[in-house]
């Protein structure tokens, strides 16, 4: 057993280099990018000064983005909410074979790449001028990608439960069809729907394949504008931006990970 | 007040017409737009016969696959590390190497630039230290580090998900057995990850094969698949041979994705 204990120090100190350098990999350019939007000038470094300068700069020439990115958010979670969880009730109803490829179907959007459904939109409404110039055309994208995601995670505790038995109790009670889903269904379902709801508005506040393709120059959404301001602003500006969709993004991402955590512990 | 069955049938109609209208027509048409010029359906043919198409094609899968091996290679060692090991700070590994999970590609591409672009932190250090200009970023391999970049945190949750359910009391087995640490890697442990593991890489793969904002924003002439549909939309405006190429992709990385979930028996949803 001597010769373990050293081998073991070894393994784990192996472990430990490769996590730590991953979490550096990731982190460090992270970092950057917020000491650059808070940094005078970012070429001369820290000790040109700290500002919040290039923050209002990027609240004046971009703030027009966040707010359609937080109003396509919010109306693709009404979309998904609307379709998603009766179609999830409906999918646990269900025992066909035709399930798992109605499944299927509807995951589609998840493995063909964003940028060859943005190009199937374009081909059979491009020339819906009212339909393609306007914000729908963009939330239709959003929803066709987070749709099944809402599906997955509501299907999943409806799995979990014994959904069945529930609704046979109410219904000796005498609740019709829409008072055992309204009733019964949903308010169980609730963890894997909050989960579903904070996948999709995190998904939809970062969607860019999709959107950068159904995007016109009146309607930009947070990530085609960032798009915009790296390619044409100074890095600073670029970086501030950067650091308004951290902000936005990292208090969504850590809920929904706790939600998430909670939706399957439910759901054993 | 409706049966049952009719009211199930009303549950799935909102689905019904939405796949319909924006999913199953337009993919339709995408098909039937990609065989419309003279050439018909042999632009397919084209597409073989094309150098530049097929070599785009080539450098796609080769850093996609290159990415997903060094994604698995890293995300599993840090995933049993983390798994398997309790310190304080723990919480606070997870946590970075989880966070760029919902960044989109344009990001990724600017957390790049920052690392290896011109103005980056290792061209900084390079130079000052030796001398060198060490700049990566608006190349293959700042695509290899940028798709890496939001790989990792993807492939660790599936690792970390799996390794909680694996029995330990085998691994007691192998050692007691005599088994070394290496041994119960190669013969207990990736085994029972295996299926994770599949999972994981499959869609490490296929999000690699489709993306594009990364692409994007590094430099516009890296010719990835995803890149080359876009100049040939934009530029070109050769429709039909975008929607081909998009056809062609878009059943590549499905069949993909099809293929590792009958092996794994595991489904996980791909995001990015």
């Amino acid at each position: 057993m001597a010769g373990t204990a050293p081998g073991g120090r070894i393994t784990f100190s192996l472990q430990l280099g490769v996590t730590l350098l991953a979490c550096a990999f990731l982190l460090v350019p992270a970092i950057m990018s917020i000491l650059a939007g808070l940094t005078v000038n970012y070429f001369r470094g820290l000790s040109s000064g700290l500002t919040l300068k290039w923050l209002f700069e990027v609240w004046e020439l971009y703030s027009d983005s966040i707010w359609l990115s937080l109003g396509i958010a919010i109306a693709c979670l009404a979309c998904t909410l609307a379709i998603g969880v009766p179609a999830a009730y409906a999918l646990a109803k269900t025992e066909s074979r035709w399930n798992r490829i109605i499944e299927e179907f509807v995951s589609l959007p998840l493995a063909v790449p964003g940028l060859a459904l943005a190009l199937a939109l374009l081909q059979l409404y491009g020339t819906m001028k009212g339909f393609r110039l306007s914000w729908t055309f963009i939330l239709v994208g959003h929803v066709l990608y987070t749709l099944p995601f809402m599906i997955r995670s509501v299907l999943a505790v409806f799995a979990a439960i014994d959904l069945k038995t529930l609704e046979e109790g109410a219904a000796s009670l005498g609740a019709g069809a829409w008072r055992r889903f309204v009733d019964i269904a949903i308010p169980n379902a609730m963890p894997g729907i909050l989960a579903g709801a904070l996948t999709v508005v995190t998904l939809s506040i970062g969607e860019f394949n999709l959107t950068w393709m159904l995007h016109t120059p009146f309607l930009k959404t947070l990530p085609v504008g960032l798009a915009d301001s790296y390619a044409s602003m100074r890095l600073e500006i670029a970086s501030a931006y950067t650091l308004v969709f951290f902000v936005m993004i990292v208090p969504l991402l850590m809920a929904l990970q706790w939600a998430s955590a909670r939706a399957q512990r439910l759901a054993g | 007040m409706p049966s049952a069955r009719t009211f199930t049938l009303v549950c799935f109609m909102p689905l019904a017409i939405f796949t319909m209208a924006f999913l199953a027509l337009p993919l339709v048409r995408l098909v039937a737009a990609s065989g419309s010029t003279e050439r018909g359906w042999a632009i397919y043919a084209d597409i073989l016969t094309n150098a530049r198409y097929m070599r785009s094609l080539f450098d796609t899968v080769v850093v996609s696959a290159a990415v997903t091996f060094a994604a698995l290679a890293i995300s599993t060692t840090a995933g049993l590390f983390l798994e398997r090991n309790r310190f304080p700070g723990r919480g606070v590994l997870i946590a970075v190497l989880t966070f760029p999970l919902a960044f989109p590609g344009v990001v990724v591409g600017f957390m790049i630039i920052l690392l290896g672009g011109r103005q980056g932190l290792i061209n900084e250090i390079s130079s000052g230290l030796f001398d060198t200009r060490v700049v990566f970023a608006y190349s293959m391999l700042g695509l290899f580090f940028g798709y890496l970049y939001f790989s990792i945190p993807r492939v660790l949750l599936t690792v970390m998900a799996a390794a909680e359910k694996l029995d330990r009391d085998i691994e007691d087995a192998a050692r007691s057995l005599g088994a070394g640490p290496l041994r119960v890697l190669v013969d207990v442990i990736l085994p029972g990850l295996a299926p994770a593991l599949i999972a994981a890489g499959a869609i490490a793969f296929a999000t690699a094969m489709g993306a594009f904002g990364t692409a994007f924003t590094l430099a516009t002439n890296i010719d990835v698949l995803p890149m080359v549909i876009y100049t040939e939309f934009t530029l070109s405006a050769n429709i039909a041979m975008a929607c081909a190429l998009s056809v062609l992709l878009g059943l590549v990385t499905w069949a993909l994705l099809l293929l590792a979930r009958s092996l794994s028996g595991v489904t996980v949803a791909a995001s990015g």
